[in-house]
């Protein structure tokens, strides 16, 4: 049976690569690689999973070098000299093995002010949201965000800047600050401007690039920008 | 910095750029115009000075310079080196006013 050679890191910030070899399987993913080795060869390994199907966000790592759900991982696409090079999310902290502390990026997304408000209680008619208006269809372009922490592994400016909110953040404010029903607009353009917040976005879209949605936080980036100049102009911030 | 001022920053240096992205291209234009003839630098001096429209252009010029350069030097200090706060933004106001001074004396010199 063919193996195939598969390195994982093993450890926290410290640690190293240890090779293990896994048998090769048509249609097998990188996360059936992992599960391999944790339940055949070494069960001490550490990985996070749930759905296995593409819905929860949990399984993302750092295949050869690019950040990838692994459950929606073909080995066949993504094999290299014959191998693969397993290792944790870059950009957040290592708690062992592949297992990240994910706490930082999403404490930025309240950071963010990613929570929605509304004005209107439960006796309240429900509002009216035009599904064709420009405002719904922004919000429809981001909201299928799952949290997965892949764009926010792949953004050069999180590394450089560690208050940096990240494209995952600044992506679920852009869909509430188009959200008609929501009521903080200002606080949260207030709270996504600046040097921690959409203005230090280089445009790289490394976010747009990698995610595994086809989302495109680096335009809601770009379409917080324009809202916080307006808001500027206008004089409400 | 507040918020206002970041993205009061942010505008000035794309709007800048706008600018320079003309400012530039009319400069070598210029230049290679001028040089075209073989020049001396007395002859190119004896045309320019007394212009005021190039007096114009290039105090704007200047002006664009001194606006957009310390803005992403602002940047690259804080991702680069991690150098953030007041005293980052003191010494780009020195930096900001060394290019003003610079620029204006070599406008000036050639121009006026």
């Amino acid at each position: 049976m063919d193996l195939l050679a598969v390195k994982v890191w093993r450890g926290g910030k410290a640690g190293a690569f240890q090779s293990f070899g896994v048998p090769r399987h048509p249609s097998q993913t990188v996360l059936d690689v992992v599960t391999h080795i944790q339940r055949e060869l070494d069960p001490t390994l550490a990985y996070r999973f749930a759905c296995r199907v593409g819905m929860c966000g949990s399984c993302a790592m750092t295949v050869n070098g690019v950040p990838r759900w692994t459950c929606r991982t073909h080995v066949n696409k993504v094999i290299r000299s014959g191998g693969l090079e397993i290792s944790p999310l870059k950009n957040l902290p290592v708690i062992r093995d592949l297992v990240t502390d994910m706490r930082e990026f999403f404490d930025k997304w309240a950071r963010a002010k990613g929570e929605f408000r509304g004005s209107k209680s439960r006796r309240d008619d429900f509002e009216t949201v035009v599904p064709d208006s420009p405002e719904r269809k922004a919000v429809d372009a981001g909201i299928e965000c799952i949290g997965c922490g892949v764009c926010y592994a792949a953004c050069d400016v999180v590394a450089w800047n560690p208050d940096y909110l990240g494209p995952a953040a600044l992506n679920r404010a852009w869909t509430l600050a188009k959200d008609q029903r929501d009521v903080q607009s200002n606080e949260r353009l207030r709270a996504v401007a600046g040097d921690a917040g959409c203005h230090s976005c280089h445009t790289h879209m490394s976010c747009t690039e990698h995610c595994p949605k086809q989302l495109s936080p680096t335009a809601g980036i770009a379409g917080l920008k324009r809202e916080i100049l307006k808001s500027v102009l206008s004089g409400e911030l | 910095m507040t918020a206002k001022s970041e993205t009061v920053l942010w505008i000035a240096q794309r709007a800048s750029a706008a600018v320079l992205a003309l400012c530039v291209a009319v400069h070598l234009v210029t230049i290679i115009y001028a040089v075209q003839g073989g020049l001396s630098a007395a002859e190119i001096l004896g045309r320019t000075r007394g212009s005021a429209a190039w007096f114009g252009f290039y105090s704007v010029f200047v002006f664009a310079v001194t606006v957009h350069a310390p803005i992403g030097l602002r940047s690259v200090l804080g991702e680069w080196l991690g150098w953030r706060g007041g005293s980052r933004d003191l010494a780009l106001l020195l930096f900001a006013a060394a290019i003003l001074l610079m620029g204006m004396r070599a406008v000036v010199s050639v121009l006026a």
